[in-house]
């Protein structure tokens, strides 16, 4: 996945003074197999990055290469007249596999993620950290070899959060992909990123790029993990 | 058996409300009529409708069955109709903008404007009272099915886009089933009004032969002052129109099990 000198701008047709730049410059990359996260302040062009990776966007200037993408919304969308094997099941049935097919495939995978026990669950019967792990695996079954992540946690509460992130990371080392985590939780991304790329406020430009070179799993106690949540801090900004 | 008791109660409990609103407005009517000296070829007391439906139960039968006929399949031909031109219209722009308008104007037309051209067409069969139903009908089934096409979370949409879905997958996968309850809705609606539609389509469309359903019955008894035969075949209609609305919400929980009916319509 290659961003180049990408901008992204929003016009307001006949009000040009209303324009919004979304993205400036902004230049990325992950290679095969890396999580890249994206951390900045709220309204710097995080959700528009996602979405010009995936192809729903053409960029303004600049180009992105990359292989196809798989966005894992902010909200889960899980559908709500499926059940959540059904949900997870979403991508396949589209590409055209046959229902049993596609729930025996996404049957695996859920138990495999922990997810067992809970396939036949509406979605409103589950929590919130249950309905981002099945967006989650509807993401993997996706088939992309790229998964972007829009703040999956974002609207959890902090304790489901922590969860979340060593469910995620313990998620990705079985299914290794290549990521671009899209948060505002600096130490999500320090957590779980090989690289940390600090966006500005809008228009956003990348101010900082921080390696993550850390074992897995990180504790979020670990001094290393602490000390590159302060530089990730400093970048955007907010240095104690 | 303890279980088959629970649920007859659980029944009795849903019922009553109803059966004491009709018992206490029936109350009231009798009071009425009977105390105030109404002419009862002017509003008949519940008695006397209770024994012109007893004494007349085979005419009313007979009758009740045609306009029956007329109702099941002039609804039916609104609820397919309306909901084909409801996704027709959500699927194309261009439908939108040149049939929209017309749909909504048809709700205007006097029906005995085109009955008589009706009659030229299809004859005094059945097919124009069916048409005349359905084009009562069809109206709120096509108003709650674009609406609720309409409605579907753009940010859902977006998803399936990234999954490569076609535009008929996002339909099937994501819009159709999101604006089954609303076009339900619709048909509710449609239910409700689809028996004054009957009455509607049978005095404005010419039949022949001695049955012509519960709406013609109710013009002829009023022209020779039988008003109570006129409540008695009016009742029936009323009961129908009740039965149908309730024969539906049975029908959604199958249909649409993910939701369950508005509170108002469960039985």
């Amino acid at each position: 996945m290659s961003v180049e000198a990408v901008s992204r701008i929003y016009a307001d047709s006949g009000r040009p003074d209303r324009s919004v730049r979304a993205l400036a410059e902004v230049s990325l990359r992950a290679g095969p197999g890396e999580v890249l996260a994206v951390v900045g302040p709220s309204g710097c062009g995080k959700t528009t990055l996602l979405e010009l990776i995936c192809g729903l966007q053409e960029p303004d200037g600049g180009a992105v290469r990359c292989a196809p993408a798989a966005l894992m919304p902010q909200r889960d969308l899980l559908l709500p007249w499926l059940n959540a094997v059904d949900n997870a099941a979403l991508a396949p049935r589209i590409a055209g596999m046959r229902r049993a097919a596609a729930r025996e495939r996404a049957g695996a995978l859920f138990a495999e993620l922990g997810l067992a026990g809970f396939e036949a669950a509406r979605p409103h019967e589950l929590s919130g950290g249950m309905r981002q792990r099945v967006a989650f695996v509807r993401t993997l079954l996706a088939g992309k070899p790229v998964l972007c992540l829009d703040e999956p946690f974002g609207a959890l509460d902090a304790i489901t959060r922590a969860e979340m992130q060593s469910w995620l990371a313990r998620a990705l080392r079985r299914e290794p992909r290549t990521v671009v985590l899209v948060t505002h939780d600096v130490e999500e991304a320090v957590l779980l990123a090989d690289r940390v790329a600090v966006l500005s406020p809008r228009p956003g430009r990348v101010r900082a790029e921080l390696a993550v070179e850390l074992p897995r799993p990180r504790a979020r106690t670990d001094a290393a993990v602490v000390a590159l949540r302060e530089r990730a801090l400093r970048a955007l900004g907010l240095g104690a | 058996m303890r279980r088959h008791l629970g649920y007859t109660l659980r029944c009795a409990r849903r019922v009553l409300p109803a059966f004491l609103v009709a018992l206490g407005a029936l109350g009231v009517w009798e009071l009425y009529v009977d105390l105030g000296g109404v002419n009862s070829a002017l509003l008949p007391a519940p008695h006397e409708i209770a024994t012109e439906l007893w004494r007349n139960g085979a005419l009313l039968w007979t009758n009740f069955a045609i306009t029956a006929e007329e109702v099941v399949l002039g609804l039916l031909l609104a609820l397919v109709g309306g909901f084909l031109l409801g996704v027709a219209i959500h699927l194309s722009p261009l439908l939108r903008r040149g049939i929209y308008p017309h749909a909504v104007g048809s709700q205007a037309v006097p029906i005995a404007v085109i009955s008589p051209l009706l009659v030229f067409w299809w004859g005094f069969g059945v097919f124009p009272k069916l048409f005349v139903i359905a084009l009562i009908c069809f109206f709120p089934v096509v108003v709650t099915t674009v609406d609720a096409l309409a409605a579907v979370d753009p940010e859902q949409l977006k998803l399936l886009r990234t999954f490569d879905a076609s535009r008929w997958q996002v339909f099937r996968f994501a819009e159709l089933p999101a604006a089954m309850p609303a076009a339900i809705s619709g048909a509710r609606i449609a239910l409700a009004v689809g028996v004054i539609g009957a009455y509607i389509a049978e005095t404005s469309t010419a039949t022949t032969g001695p049955y012509a359903g519960l709406g013609r019955e109710i013009v002829t008894d009023l022209n020779v002052l039988a008003t109570a035969r006129a409540y008695a075949a009016a009742t029936v209609l009323f009961a129908f129109a009740v039965a149908c609305f309730y024969a539906l919400t049975l029908a959604e929980r199958r249909l649409v099990p993910q939701t369950n009916p508005p509170r108002g319509a469960r039985p």
